[in-house]
């Protein structure tokens, strides 16, 4: 594998919706380098044909009696947060 | 340090069934305990750093509340019934902020119990605080904590270990009987070890995850830390229940973890596999190892060695798994429905990039990138299912070894506390720092970690690692260790 660019770390920092300062890419560039370099020696590891493991039990599809309950109240959920109406989330334009 | 002999120890020094055995022979009330136990942190906790909030109105109500069941009235008495406990604080608690270490939960309070936190109260259990940690569980050091880190008591210089070093740290200076924690990586065994306590990380699925804030869901689970190997049963045997509200959870196979520790170790067969000796581990860690392996040998276990060569790529899969699952995890914190939100932006998109990008320390930032990379178009299956495909392999080759052995001997970590400051700018040295705890983790193994000594002035712990489910194995094995050695008279002076 090729190493990191400054542009790759601005690409996958997109992708993950953080905001990242010129100095912090560059820290963050040299850093996952040379941790990606390490993870190299995976490679080694001859794997072909064999399945994943999500989680070691592998449990599929857990069902239970659809039964109402007690959930939040909406005064409950809305909170904690930041900005709200008492019934909606409050936010930013999300089309310009 | 110093060794107190047993029988004069203050309540606050001794361990948890002890005190209990005080409650109930009414030589104690909770009440009491509870506010010995609160006069302590005030003295002590300015040193450590321990907690990140102190909850002594809610303690001392809870204490009240146990004092009436321990004199055999309402719903009765358990094991941790009058039992002052810090809870690390990226379990949720109704009511009580909830940060999981993290700028970007400052403030927030939780409106309901994680399931753990439930199962504690309804046996009476007495919360003192919640425990500072390295932010969102993610760190072996505590120095990523956003608040400010937690010192080990046996040198303050030192980091106590992470991600549960506040836990650690708090069970070891005496300011709890124990603590929960949570262990993704080691993040319960690691910071036991450093701190000269015992921490168990149980089999996962065993004790359910229902309000922990989550970091990465198939490695995370919740285990107790204290200050004896008996102790650590009764919070498992408090904790450990299916629950609807975690589709992981799982039933155990046992009824008590407490019941059957005194069995000894004769006959038990236990491997030593010589990958965890790494390259670089400290002399002192070495010899103290050595000698419990021995210790166990002559008290009848069967001890061989042995060898799981993946081991060495164990730390590589975990660095991918664990971050790939964290960068899902924490997509949920965009700055509109709770915690910090940085509202200078003029669309929902900036906020959420600026939210995240001030909101979370390095570290996380860190993992974020290296998980969203693992898993983004064109590295998929370099990193994440290559990282899946030898999870596999590992979940095997430890099968193997346990058709011939019933248990893994282990260092838990390869050094001893280290300086703070030590390893916080360089990344990978720190991330070396779990290598002997990681695999247990990818395979969904239970571990322990009981103290095994010193190396110079600071504790070395030994880790025994077991089959799934092999929970009271394992406890079986690090209390015969344990009551077979002293370590656990020895306390930090602080």
């Amino acid at each position: 594998m090729e190493s990191l660019s400054a542009s790759d770390v601005r690409h996958i920092a997109a992708l993950a919706r953080l905001e990242l300062t010129d100095a912090e890419v560059e820290a963050m560039r040299s850093q996952l380098a040379d941790i990606l370099d390490r993870f190299r020696s995976l490679a080694e590891v001859p794997t072909e044909g064999v399945e994943q493991t999500g989680h070691w039990a592998n449990i599929y599809s857990v069902t239970r009696t659809d039964q109402p309950e007690r959930s939040f109240m909406r005064d409950e959920v809305v909170a904690n947060a930041p900005d709200h109406d008492g019934e909606f989330f409050r936010v930013k334009p999300v089309l310009e | 340090m110093t060794m107190r002999g047993e029988t004069r120890l203050p309540p606050v020094f001794m361990p948890a069934h002890k005190a209990r055995e005080m409650l109930a022979a009414r030589e104690i009330s909770a009440v009491e305990l509870t506010q010995m136990v609160l006069d302590r942190i005030d003295e002590i906790d300015p040193q450590v750093n321990a907690f990140l909030q102190v909850t002594p109105d809610l303690a001392m109500s809870q204490a009240r509340e146990a004092d009436v069941r321990l004199r055999g009235i309402g719903a009765g008495d358990g094991p941790l019934t009058g039992i002052p406990l810090m809870i690390k604080d990226n379990i949720s608690t109704n009511g009580v902020a909830t940060t999981a270490g993290s700028r970007m939960l400052g403030g927030y309070v939780p409106p309901y119990d994680a399931t753990v936190v439930e199962l504690l109260q309804s046996d009476g259990a007495v919360i003192v605080g919640k425990g500072n940690l390295d932010e969102f569980a993610m760190g072996s050091s505590n120095e990523n904590s956003a608040f400010s880190p937690v010192h080990n008591p046996w040198d303050t210089g030192r980091v106590p270990g992470g991600s549960s070093g506040g836990a650690a740290a708090a069970v070891a200076a005496s300011m709890c009987f124990a603590a929960l924690g949570s262990d993704t990586g080691g993040s319960i065994r690691q910071p036991a070890a450093l701190c000269g306590v015992v921490g168990m990380k149980p089999t996962y699925g065993l004790v359910s995850r229902f309000g922990l804030i989550a970091f990465a869901s198939s490695l995370d689970q919740i285990g107790p830390i204290a200050r004896e190997v008996r102790d650590c049963a009764d919070v498992l045997d408090v904790i450990a229940r299916q629950d609807v509200r975690d589709s992981t959870s799982v039933k155990g196979p046992v009824d008590s973890y407490a019941k059957d520790l005194d069995l000894g170790v004769n006959g038990l067969r236990l491997g030593l596999p010589r990958e965890y000796l790494v390259d670089g581990i400290e002399p002192g860690v070495r010899k103290a190892f050595e000698s419990a392996a021995s210790e166990l040998e002559s008290l009848g276990a069967r001890v061989e060695e042995t060898s799981l060569p993946l081991t060495d790529y164990a730390l590589a899969v975990y660095y991918i798994i664990a971050p790939s699952e964290a960068s899902a995890n924490l997509a949920r914190y965009d700055g509109f429905k709770y915690g910090f939100s940085e509202n200078d932006a003029s669309n929902s998109r900036e906020v959420m990039d600026r939210t995240r990008g001030r909101g979370f320390g390095a570290e996380v930032k860190r993992r974020i990138l290296l998980g969203a990379y693992a898993l983004s178009a064109g590295y998929y299956d370099a990193y994440y299912k290559k990282a899946q495909q030898v999870r596999t392999l590992i979940l095997r080759e430890f099968q193997e070894a346990f058709e011939k052995f019933d248990a893994l001997l282990t260092p838990t970590s390869p050094t001893v506390a280290f300086p703070m400051g030590s390893r916080v700018d360089d990344p990978l040295a720190m991330y070396l720092s779990d290598v002997c705890t990681v695999p247990a983790n990818i395979a969904g193994l239970p571990g322990i970690s009981v103290p095994a000594g010193f190396s110079g002035n600071m504790p070395v712990g030994l880790q025994v690692l077991g089959p799934q489910f092999g929970d009271a194995t394992i406890l079986r094995i690090a209390y015969a260790y344990e009551q077979a050695t002293n370590w656990r008279f020895s306390h930090p002076v602080i």
